[in-house]
């Protein structure tokens, strides 16, 4: 429909829609996260959907405890080598569409936990982050701010064409390679088709 | 006008309602979301954790028998006791009936044992 058109017609009370825009707006504002903490940021995150930070504003307050009936992972705390496999599995098992925070500086990164053999430096590796939080740990308020960029991203995406969502395209896989807790690292180390490691950039 | 005419209209009312939304989540999925089923999708189990062994085993029985006897005398303790302190005021007719009593668990007991449950195997 004609931009112009439609500001005419809001202008005069009418209100017009999209089956694309609608389907954003009621997945938006409805994303239930998984219930699920790892370290200290889950404390934040518990303490964002209590009364004084109010994640029920957003429509995300219903934490469920089964990944079927979730639509995002907040990966909150550092994931260890040993709790890798079954943080990819749980992803794994959430329907379509899903998403992921990645919370706190552990998650993104391994944090100040990095150098340690056991950490996972970064869940990037292996599922595909939509949202990181820098922090250590994030306040609720950058969880929430987290949250409305999600929901941002939620709005843009497109539910037909080739520029459609990534799980409207029934040839992108649902399920990532879950990785096995080998003998001296996780095997495989990363998931190439969702982390590249940083090409290094050399002067000329 | 027929009253049934309105239970007909209620019961196409009742049937469309549930069925309705099922069916537009069923054509949202053809035409826009295709489905996705895999094997870590579809497992039973949903704690990350990959389920192990068969969820039809069979139990030791053996220690629910133990505790089934156990129980059974621990009750006839509760009555022995009265039964003891009020011995010397009682009459023949309660002492032949707490007799009869013990009697019925020590032949239950006699009866286990002769199977073979106070054995532990």
């Amino acid at each position: 429909m004609d931009e112009g058109l439609r500001n005419e017609l809001s202008k005069q009370g009418i209100f017009t829609t999209t089956l694309e825009e609608l389907n954003n707006w009621g997945r938006k504002n409805s994303v239930w996260p998984l219930q699920f903490g790892l370290a200290c940021c889950a404390i934040e995150m518990i303490a964002t959907t209590m009364s004084r930070y109010d994640l029920a504003r957003f429509g995300a307050e219903v934490f469920r405890p089964s990944p079927r009936q979730a639509d995002l992972m907040i990966v909150a705390g550092t994931v260890t080598k040993k709790m890798a496999p079954q943080v990819v599995r749980l992803f794994n098992q959430m329907p379509e569409p899903k998403y992921v925070i990645a919370m706190g500086a552990c998650a993104i990164s391994g944090g100040p936990f990095k150098q340690g053999y056991n950490v996972l430096k970064g869940i990037d590796r292996y599922i595909p982050v939509d949202v990181h939080i820098p922090g250590c740990p994030p306040r609720p308020e950058a969880l929430i701010h987290a949250f409305m960029t999600l929901q941002r991203k939620i709005d843009e995406q497109k539910l037909t064409g080739p520029n459609r969502a990534r799980y409207l395209d029934p040839d992108t896989p649902s399920e990532f390679p879950v990785p096995q807790f080998g003998e001296h690292d996780l095997v495989p180390t990363s998931n190439p088709g969702v982390w590249q490691p940083p090409a290094k950039a050399r002067p000329a | 006008m027929d009253p049934y005419l309105f239970l007909t209209v209620f019961l196409v009312a009742a049937i469309a309602f549930p069925l309705a939304p099922l069916a537009l989540a069923r054509l949202w999925t053809l035409k826009f979301s295709p489905p996705k089923p895999g094997d870590e999708k579809n497992a039973t189990y949903e704690c990350g954790l990959e389920s192990k062994g068969d969820a039809l085993i069979q139990f030791k029985a053996q220690y629910y028998l133990y505790a089934i006897i156990f129980l059974i005398f621990d009750v006839e303790t509760i009555f022995l006791l009265p039964f003891a302190v009020a011995f010397t005021g009682l009459s023949a007719g309660a002492f032949i009936a707490m007799m009869v009593f013990l009697l019925l668990l020590v032949e239950g007991l006699a009866w286990a044992w002769m199977k073979g449950v106070l054995t532990w195997k």
